[in-house]
């Protein structure tokens, strides 16, 4: 029987008591025009078996590549102890559990979690995780309309540099909250944002300014420059960020003369697989003066009234169970999960294990990327430093190129000509800690021969 | 049985208002809100500035039980509000109709008054 917790009758009695005929009627007070009857694309439901069989052939496609794509999700190795203790009974849930309390170890492991984040981001607090990086840099933005009262614009500045998918996610979610975005040009050469891009800014009222450090590209932005740019003019400084980075870049709270005043960005890289793009989860960290314009859970350490040390949810005053429809966000701890494997990667590696990991990254990116802009028709298109990844520019359209390449079990990188026309025939690619120098030499040896395929196919028959 | 100094007004929400010699108004919240709210850790105060309605919440004050919203008794503009409560929230608590008052508003040209209660009246509701 599946947990359906009301059968027909139990229903029936309670509209009766109610007075009512049709469960449909109690939604009568919602628009016709907004209900939807039917979800088109939806197909029939499937039963177990058949649906087992479907998700095998849908994960199999995905499995077998050699994967040199970032743009947001990284492959990282992750030790097998991290998913061994996280599918433990005591851990395997998504929530925090209900009366809270009285599981102890979930809030310790929080607790922990929230501690590690606010010590990689400079922060003085971290919430328990929201949905991924994307809707994180969403409720910093709104987190920071809230908190910032003296700016009356509502207008949040976004570089270029940041995440496209960020930047759409951040517009559907709180676009229609009064918040404006306004998107910061990059500087065609060094492919960052220029504090001189900001100056066009300097007589208006800015909210807050996103800085993504490193940045969609790879590179590094003046994150001192843009930040003091920032607090100057009384705008709040989000800093979105790649948490394994952190091992090696200076974090957000010592940005500048003042710091960034909230730290957000994508969890996956710490001990979540890639697996098809989700889940993975979302950090917030902040300033102790913003925490109440903190969305999400926060758990706090106290003593009982034996004077032992115990753990508690704190701060809940701000959280839709006790302020409703005026919380500061439906934010609850459904990534939980995510966050349990998250915390114990990052009890295994250690703050030098990390730091290992990203120089490793810092190192094999460099080669990949000096070895394919070797090749004829390939070429850097931004100067200067990178992190884990970098963009290439191809003679001819990046496309077909990427398809014959995973023809040969590679996954060549993100194509950037959708989201950046103006770049051309531009490629984004990463290699994180994963990718050996073997690696590096099949992709430079099938980009060498992709790319003299495709020039002989396009060779006039009479040169031939 | 709580507080209720004779000489304010207050609204069913639960605010105190005094009319000031200067003509504005000052405005908290009752000492059986207080009772009520328990131990009080935040406050977040109005700006001084914005105009408000009767009715509309201007500030919220937060417990460790609940957050609850301050309504305006009366339609104004926000003149000051009581920056000592950023640090000591619990001025509410101690003294709810002397240190811890919350803001003052310089009302209306008009200001509508008759959905006021004074001091039997609000304790009349308490009584409900």
């Amino acid at each position: 029987m599946p947990f359906i917790p009301h059968t027909e009758d139990d229903v029936r009695e309670m509209l009766a008591a109610i007075g009512v005929a049709e469960i449909e009627q109690l939604f009568d007070e919602i628009p016709p025009g907004l209900k939807v009857s039917a979800l088109a694309g939806v197909p029939a439901a499937l039963g177990e078996m058949e649906i087992q069989r479907l998700m095998r052939e849908r994960a199999a496609l995905d499995a077998g590549h050699l994967n040199f794509i970032g743009a947001g999700a990284y492959e990282h190795h992750i030790p097998a102890a991290v998913w061994e203790i996280t599918t433990r009974g005591e851990f395997y849930s998504a929530y925090t559990p209900y009366q809270a309390e009285a599981s102890q170890g979930t809030l310790q492991l929080i607790y922990e979690y929230q501690s590690m984040m606010a010590a990689l981001t400079g922060m003085d607090v971290s919430n328990a995780s929201l949905y991924d990086g994307a809707s994180a840099m969403a409720e910093a933005a709104l987190m920071a309309v809230r908190a910032n009262r003296a700016s009356k614009s509502g207008r949040i500045l976004v570089p270029a540099t940041v995440n496209p998918a960020y930047r759409r996610v951040a517009s559907s979610i709180a676009g229609g909250q009064g918040l404006a975005f306004e998107l910061v040009p990059y500087c065609a050469d060094t492919g960052t944002t220029l504090p001189e891009a900001l100056r066009r800014w300097d007589d208006e009222d800015v909210t807050a300014l996103v800085i993504q450090q490193p940045n969609f590209f790879g590179g590094y932005e003046d994150v001192a420059a843009l930040t003091d740019w920032a607090r100057a003019k009384g705008a709040l400084v989000i800093a979105v960020v790649n948490p394994v980075s952190l091992a090696l870049l200076t974090p957000p709270g010592e940005w500048g003369e003042g710091g960034a005043d909230i730290a957000c960005g994508e969890g996956q890289p710490l001990g979540v697989p890639l697996s098809s793009g989700g889940p993975y989860f979302g950090f917030l960290a902040c300033r102790s003066p913003l925490v109440r314009q903190m969305p999400g859970r926060i758990v706090g350490r106290t003593v009982d009234l034996d004077g032992r040390a115990g753990f508690a949810l704190t701060l809940q005053a701000r959280e839709q169970h006790i302020r409703r429809s005026k919380a500061t966000s439906n934010i609850c701890t459904n990534q939980g999960l995510m966050v349990t494997a998250a915390t114990i990667y990052m009890s295994l590696l250690g703050a030098e294990g990390l730091a290992r990991v990203a120089a490793a990254c810092v190192r094999n990116s460099a080669e990949l990327v000096g070895q394919l802009a070797s090749i004829e028709g390939v070429r850097r298109a931004f100067s200067g430093p990178f992190f884990h990844e970098s963009v290439l520019q191809l003679d001819r359209p990046v496309g077909p190129l990427l398809e014959a390449l995973a023809k040969r079990g590679i996954l060549g990188g993100y194509d950037l000509s959708h989201d950046f026309p103006e770049l051309g025939n531009a490629l984004l690619v990463c290699a994180t800690e994963t990718r050996t120098a073997t690696d590096i030499e099949t992709y430079f040896q099938a980009l060498n021969d992709v790319l003299r395929q495709a020039r002989v196919a396009l060779r006039p028959a009479s040169l031939a | 049985m709580s507080n209720i100094p004779v000489e304010l007004k207050y609204t069913r929400t639960h605010e105190w208002l005094r009319k000031e010699a200067d003509g504005s108004v000052t405005v908290g919240i009752s000492d059986h809100a207080q009772d009520a709210l328990g131990d009080l850790v935040f406050v977040e105060t109005p700006e001084a500035g914005r105009s408000v309605k009767a009715g509309e919440a201007c500030a919220v004050v937060e417990s460790v039980k609940a957050a609850s919203d301050i309504y305006s008794p009366i339609d104004g503009e926000i003149i000051a509000a009581n920056d000592a409560l950023g640090s000591q929230p619990e001025l509410l608590n101690t003294d709810p109709y002397g240190e811890g008052w919350i803001m003052k508003i310089r009302p209306a040209a008009e200001p509508e008054t008759s959905a006021l209660l004074d001091a039997n009246a609000y304790a009349a509701t308490l009584e409900e």
